[in-house]
């Protein structure tokens, strides 16, 4: 009793600390950048707003959305790449190396393509059917003959169809003259994100988040194996196709609001399972916080180098975090 | 000791090839802009036509082509030579992360500046394959495990990574240039030929008439290094020191070529692919049509990318892609081995 009762108190401690840490970092990322702003005007902003202090609108119109973009990216990828490594029991899966990312990326090249003022909510839409049909690719040509997910089918289907959905959005990209907007995107960056984004991407992360944490029981006992999971009377198939569709769907968001930006969904669920072990009700929270923290702190990062791409930021962390893995072996997890 | 059968087969399905090269090569120089029909083609060629028509052959047509023969031979040579020491059919310099090495070396080449434009052209490729070298050994260094020696598999997965970090540390250095540089190397990362011209012919040729009679010369180490390892270790193959030089020729190779046409992929995929399964496997046999075949898919793409919209030019290494990765996934899917 004693010691699940410590266990417990370790457990809340780690959260503890993954929450500061986060607010931490989305505080410093308003304070930092181009223009110094101190703490006692960005409540002031928040609480007292002035719109006709430049720093007001500054912080407002920019820093926090830019931030809250950041933050709501960094939960959907890792909140999603967790629920893919759990449904392919692949420890390298990512939500942008199994082709969501660049299935998003091509549906929505197309959709500015075709009309450039289209709503944000559409463009969610069409970014989740990238994902689907990216996702979809990647993983029937992935799977191997005896119903599992090898590591390196898995990759490999993930970069030929990512090389393929990428090819057919450069041609559609050239055809309809759009590339240097779409350059800009393919290299991340949440510097654009507006308050109409965030009104429509908020509800939507949330949301399947919170399913998410509500199914985690399920992805705990997936986890363990597809037999032992029908063993304890689950219905297999629905949890997987549930997680995979939730995890698309926030991949997808992710991208429309930042473009593609990969490792984080990789890093992020090792870490936190890594730190509470493998019960999906506490991996999928802490991936959450992590997630957010890792964007929120890469982007700023990102900022203060001069608007570097986050997700060339974060691929210096992610690619010998993806080596080691590899060196590892791949396990599946 | 090759069997004297396979032999004719394998002379009788080069001379399909080059044949089919060479109607590629006529339907790419006829086809464009300015209509040249076949006649005046020819005529030009040995110096009879009119003015215009010579200029534009030999100024512009001619040098892109001689540019998209050589870099697809050389692609797809490279290509065979990798997938043999790799012993993965799925490998190719593109997946292995050296097109992305070559690419990030000429992003840092072009971010310090100050290249003399005459002597620009004659470095490229050499940085280039410094580049694609340095990531290669990279790769190597990383996937060598003491006691196992070389996995292949983690090879490629490593690669992967090394290509992902590459072309982010590239789109990195991109952000600080000026406009022309950025289109520059966008134009070079969707595989544009941008170097179709008489210097980078003289600049791209020396490397690929030296690597390549090497690396047929090595014909029978690949294929003892393609056989089980303990059988190349008895056979008295050094097969690490070995492995090494070949694959640095490949990846020498295979970026001084991505230096000229861009990051191209997919040809060191099909090229060999579409050979071994014409004359076997056997390198003496399938080595020179790999060649014709890489030639050939470079030129129906280049032609397929400069022909198809009458507003834009599809960047060569779309079209490639477009085509190529079709292939590898179909590849795969038959390949329930790996």
């Amino acid at each position: 009793m004693r010691s699940k009762r410590l266990a417990l108190i370790h457990t809340f401690l780690k959260f503890t600390i993954a929450g500061l840490i986060m607010m931490a970092l989305f505080l410093l990322s308003v304070v930092l950048g181009s223009a110094n702003i101190n703490i006692p005007t960005i409540f002031q902003a928040i609480f007292d707003f002035d719109p006709l202090n430049i720093n007001h609108m500054i912080i407002v119109d920019i820093r926090i959305p830019r931030n809250i973009g950041a933050l709501l990216v960094g939960i959907a990828l890792a909140v999603s790449g967790a629920g893919i490594q759990s449904v392919t029991r692949n420890s390298l899966a990512d939500p942008s190396l199994i082709g969501l990312s660049s299935g998003a990326a091509l549906t929505l090249s197309l959709t500015y393509a075709l009309s450039p003022s289209v709503p944000f909510s559409i463009l969610i839409l069409t970014s989740f059917v990238g994902a689907i049909i990216g996702g979809t690719m990647v993983m029937m040509i992935g799977r191997s003959r005896r119903n599992g997910f090898n590591p390196i089918r898995l990759i490999l289907a993930g970069v030929a169809v990512s090389a393929l959905l990428s090819a057919i959005s450069q041609a559609v990209s050239l055809y309809f003259r759009l590339n240097q907007s779409l350059i800009f995107w393919s290299a991340g960056g949440v510097s654009g994100t507006t308050w109409e984004q965030l009104y429509i991407g908020m509800p939507v992360v949330i949301m399947a988040v919170i399913i998410f944490f509500l199914m985690s029981r399920q992805l705990t006992i997936l986890n363990l194996g597809e037999s032992v999971a029908q063993g304890l009377g689950q219905n297999v198939k629905f949890t997987r196709v549930a997680t995979i569709i939730l995890s698309m769907l926030l991949a997808g968001i992710s991208v429309a609001i930042v473009g593609q930006v990969a490792f984080v969904g990789l890093m992020i669920p090792h870490i936190a399972r890594f730190l509470v072990g493998t019960d999906y009700r506490r991996v999928i929270p802490l991936s959450a916080m992590l997630g957010a923290s890792l964007v929120v702190g890469a982007d700023t990062v990102a900022r203060l180098m001069g608007e570097a791409p986050v997700s060339a930021i974060i691929s210096f962390i992610g690619v010998p975090y993806f080596l080691y893995l590899i060196k590892k072996g791949g396990k599946p997890i | 000791m090759t069997n004297p059968r396979s032999k004719k087969l394998q002379l009788v399905i080069f001379i399909i090839f080059s044949i089919l090269l060479f109607l590629a090569i006529t339907w790419r120089i006829t086809a464009g802009d300015y209509k040249m029909d076949i006649y005046t083609f020819f005529k030009s060629l040995i110096g009879q036509g009119e003015y215009t028509d010579h200029l534009i052959l030999m100024k512009f047509r001619m040098p892109r082509m001689i540019i998209v023969v050589l870099a697809g031979m050389a692609l797809s040579l490279s290509g065979a030579v990798i997938q043999s020491i790799t012993k993965n059919p799925l490998a190719e310099p593109g997946i292995l992360g050296i097109n992305a090495g070559g690419g990030f070396a000429i992003a840092v080449l072009i971010s310090i500046g100050q290249v003399n434009p005459n002597t620009f052209i004659y470095v490229l490729p050499l940085v280039s394959a410094v580049g694609g070298v340095l990531a290669v050994t990279l790769i190597f260094l990383l996937s060598f495990n003491k006691g196992r020696g070389i996995s292949p598999t983690s090879m490629i997965l490593i690669g992967v990574g090394i290509s992902t970090a590459l072309s982010g540390g590239s789109i990195a250095i991109i952000r600080k240039f000026n406009e022309s540089q950025t289109e520059f190397i966008s134009a070079w990362m969707a595989g544009s030929i941008w170097g179709d011209e008489w210097p980078f012919v003289i600049a791209f040729l020396p490397w690929v008439i030296t690597i390549i009679p090497f690396l047929f010369l090595k014909s029978n180490v690949l294929n003892i290094i393609n056989t089980h390892d303990q059988l190349a270790i008895g056979l008295g193959v050094n097969l690490n020191a070995e492995r090494i030089v070949l694959l640095i020729s490949a990846a020498f190779l295979s970026s001084t070529a991505v230096a000229v046409v861009g990051s191209i992929g997919f040809v060191g995929l099909m090229g060999p692919h579409i050979a071994k399964s014409l004359v076997g496997p056997r390198h003496q046999l399938f080595l020179p049509i790999a060649l014709l075949t890489g030639a050939l898919l470079l030129v129906v793409s280049d032609t397929i990318g400069q022909t198809i919209m009458s507003t834009t030019a599809i960047p060569t290494g779309i079209v490639v892609a477009i085509i190529g990765a079709p292939y590898f996934l179909f590849l795969m899917y038959r390949t329930k081995s790996i």
